[in-house]
């Protein structure tokens, strides 16, 4: 079944087009990467899908529902959550204070609950907490609770973001470049780590990735993209030996652009 | 650093602690202290306050070459009090040749008597010498062990406070049981020289033991199964609310005045620290909500012409609260997507529009205009009628006990999470699935709250509102004392108020340099303890995780560090 389809999509930052009439289908349950190199509109395409930014025209739609015009919350509230290339952690709240926050969607308490800790409010409060736990633990940090987001290492702060986008218990998970700024034994780490969220999960991965090699090993479909167009989509071993992937990645036919 | 080099630093250092001198004794601040006795005879306010200036360039200096050689620290801390010194001496030189007076108000003869030490031009040599030998004081006590210096600083500090507070202590030390002590310390208008080493005897004592004692109490009580622990925190607990309770009986109405100003900014505090603090919605228009506030329980209750309904007070007061809440919800709605900087100017305008509407004649039939609002009974409770300070303190403890444990719960919760997370990173906050939306307008709406009950027990504290009272003054003052304070914090906005509100209270008689030494604490703190006084407890623990987890090398392997 598809989950997540794209039609038309085009977006223009002024004179530029970022996105241009991207068609995309993203099957359920599938690790769906889109590569492309810098500047191709991979993550733009995330802000469209995300409610971040609002296409100039074509449509987004979620398990059926189309996604236009709804904000950003309430488009996590379908059951869509992201990480972001360069890690944005809320900095200053510790590890376990940024799942909580993912996990908002999910708690109901209101501010007179909360006020006068009513029974259900404590409760809820309690197994949040144990849920919160049990996700740092699935995301081995387990006993890093009360670190301050900053003061994590780089490849914890990576897999602290994954696990509070993973809180809001998302169909869809959209990671930008997971591997960024990663050494190779890392990057592989990371790669069977998506792997495992997947399989253990049950959700579907959209994955942003800068290098094909990396992608090529998990990847069910690959979308390569390119000024912001669709040059090249179908499995890894496919997309690999078409002739306008290897164009756009050695560059012949954009040098005299850059 | 080569040496040429860090001799130019220290030489910097004299220059600027010799320029910060000449400036509080120009602007007038060294005069008014020296009206001001500190010991009878020995010493007065304003020579306390140039050997406090002395000392401070010593330790400066000192502190500048902490890794050489005591030699060294000692020399430089003389070197930068002799360049003070000699600043100080060229002044009262020059003020023998040129006639400062007309262009500097503060430049008068006195002035120079007491930088001169009364001796006049014949003195010069000697300014320069004693302000030499008193940085090199300083010097020295950086180079004493950190119990000891400690213990002289609160010795000395304490020393100068009771010696500036004397009326007040004096006020205190009236009843006739303890006039012998009283009379042991304090002169008419000082302390006496057996008075002061008592003073700074004791309390250097006192938190000497305190330093000592303290690591191995705190042990303890660690060590305590969790039942006796409860049972201790209970019981101190207790021990504080009944010192509390007794204290507006010892202090009398002028200190319970102090401390129900005091308590009213600390309402103001903890609401505005709950949106800027907790939410990041900087706002200087805050004042509105206090005025709102204030004006609703003026106009319910009072028995002038502009009275309405002749409520009684806690009628009115839970109107105020709903009336607040409403207004801090629609103050929100126009500012919602708006940020950062220019959030700032957005709120100052709403506080200025509130004002200048009370203000109008088109309201001045029910607002009163600058007349304002006048005879507002004082509240009564079963009888008992809170009609002083002394009695308005409790009012002010009631309610920000009851702010303050609602500003803790909130921060707690959910609802405190998003609003974090929205100060953190807005974008990504909505991208969590927060709506911004409302918990913005919850931030405005509750903040609006607090300030909304300051501005009631504000009401009934004068007796009667004057639009006057709400000047876009008293939003930075409650900035500045959350900042002050430490922001996030709960009880820094008390330990804030009680700097920036209640000690200048008291020290009424130097109230025209209360915003000269307001804002030189202000940079003061944020060079030296950006963090406030009393920080919320995520930044104190960052700062003490980094001094422990630098060792551990986490920090310098972070590109890779997360390979379990």
């Amino acid at each position: 079944m598809v989950l997540l389809v794209s039609h038309a999509l085009t977006k223009r930052f002024g004179g530029l087009v970022a996105i241009n009439q991207l068609d995309l289908e993203v099957e359920e349950r599938a690790i769906h990467s889109i590569i492309g190199p810098n500047g191709a509109g991979k993550t733009t395409f995330f802000n469209c899908v995300t409610g971040f930014y609002r296409a100039e025209e074509g449509t987004v739609e979620f398990g059926g529902f189309p996604l236009d015009g709804l904000s950003p919350d309430r488009i996590a509230s379908m059951g869509i959550s992201r990480t972001y290339q360069n890690i944005r952690l809320f900095s200053n709240m510790t590890a376990m204070e940024n799942i909580l926050v993912g996990m908002h969607p999910h708690l109901r308490s209101g501010w007179i609950g909360a006020i006068l800790k009513t029974p259900p409010v404590v409760n809820e409060e309690r197994q949040a907490y144990q849920q919160a736990r049990e996700m740092l633990q699935f995301v081995g940090l387990r006993g890093k609770g009360d670190l301050l987001g900053k003061n994590l290492p780089y490849g914890q702060q990576r897999r602290l973001e994954i696990a509070r986008a993973l809180a809001s218990r998302p169909k869809l998970l959209l990671l930008d470049e997971p591997t960024a700024g990663m050494n190779p034994r890392e990057t592989m780490e990371m790669m069977a780590f998506i792997q495992r969220l997947r399989q253990e999960l049950a959700i579907t991965i959209i994955l942003i990735e800068h290098q094909m090699r990396v992608v090529m090993g998990i990847s069910d479909r690959v979308t390569v993209l390119d000024y912001g167009t669709k040059i090249s989509e179908g499995t890894p071993r496919e997309v690999q030996s078409d002739a306008r992937v290897i164009e756009a990645y050695l560059g012949t036919k954009g040098a005299a652009a850059h | 650093m080569a040496p040429e080099r860090s001799w130019r630093k220290t030489i910097r250092t004299g220059l600027l602690w010799g320029t910060a001198a000449i400036f509080i004794a120009l602007v007038g601040l060294a005069e008014v202290l020296q009206k001001r006795q500190i010991i009878t005879g020995v010493i007065s306010g304003g020579h306390a306050l140039l050997l406090v200036v002395a000392l401070g360039a010593g330790v400066y200096a000192a502190r500048q070459r902490r890794d050489e050689r005591v030699g060294k620290r000692l020399a430089a801390g003389a070197l930068a009090g002799a360049i003070a010194g000699v600043m100080v001496a060229a002044l009262v030189a020059l003020s023998t040749a040129v006639n400062f007076r007309a262009m500097i108000v503060g430049a008068t003869p006195e002035l120079f008597a007491l930088l001169s030490f009364g001796r006049g031009v014949a003195a010069l040599p000697w300014i320069a010498l004693i302000w030499a030998g008193v940085a090199l004081l300083g010097a020295a006590l950086t180079l004493l062990p950190g119990r000891v210096r400690s213990a002289l600083t609160s010795g000395l500090g304490v020393l100068l406070g009771v010696g500036l507070l004397q009326e007040q202590v004096q006020l205190l030390l009236q009843s006739d049981r303890v006039v012998r002590f009283r009379e042991l310390i304090f002169t008419f208008d000082g302390l006496t020289p057996a008075g002061a080493v008592i003073v700074a005897v004791v309390t250097a004592f006192l938190s000497s033991v305190w330093q000592w004692q303290r690591p191995k109490v705190s042990r303890r009580v660690a060590a305590l199964p969790p039942a006796p622990r409860r049972a201790l925190q209970v019981v101190g607990f207790l021990a504080a609310l009944a010192l509390i309770i007794v204290m507006p009986l010892f202090l009398g109405p002028f200190f319970s005045q102090a401390l129900v100003l005091v308590g009213l900014y600390t309402l103001m505090g903890l609401g505005l620290n709950l949106e800027v603090g907790f939410a990041g919605l900087l706002d200087i228009g805050f004042v509105a909500f206090f005025a709102i506030g204030a004006y609703t329980v003026g106009l319910l209750t009072s028995t002038g012409p502009l009275g309405i309904f002749h409520l009684s007070w806690w009628v009115a007061v839970m109107i105020a609260v709903v009336v607040s809440l409403i207004s801090g919800v629609f103050f929100g709605l126009p500012i919602l997507g708006i940020r950062g900087d220019y959030l700032a100017i957005a709120t100052l305008g709403f506080g200025e529009i509130i004002r200048l509407l009370v203000l109008s004649d088109f309201l001045r039939p029910t607002l009163g205009g600058s007349q304002g609002v006048l005879s507002i009974p004082k509240p009564v409770l079963f009888g008992f009628e809170f009609s002083g300070p002394q009695q308005l303190f409790f009012l002010t403890l009631g309610a920000s006990a009851i702010v303050a444990f609602v500003a803790a719960r909130l921060r707690d919760s959910r609802l405190g999470r998003a609003w974090m997370a929205m100060r953190e990173d807005e974008d990504v906050a909505q991208a969590m699935g927060i709506n911004l939306v409302n918990v913005k307008l919850l931030a405005y709406g509750i903040g609006a709250v607090f300030a909304g009950v300051g501005g009631a027990i504000f009401a009934v504290m004068v007796g009667s509102i004057f639009p006057h009272s709400f000047s876009v003054l008293v939003s930075i003052n409650v900035l500045a004392l959350i900042i002050v304070g430490g922001l996030g914090s709960l009880p820094g906005v008390a330990v804030g108020s009680l700097f920036l509100v209640g000690l200048p209270e008291l020290l009424r008689e130097f109230s025209e340099f209360r915003f000269l030494v307001y804002g030189a604490a202000l940079m003061a703190m944020m060079i030296l303890r950006p963090e406030g006084l009393w920080p919320a407890a995520a930044l104190r623990r960052e700062l003490h995780e980094e001094v422990e987890r630098v060792p551990e090398g986490e920090l310098v392997e972070a590109p890779g560090g997360g390979g379990s």
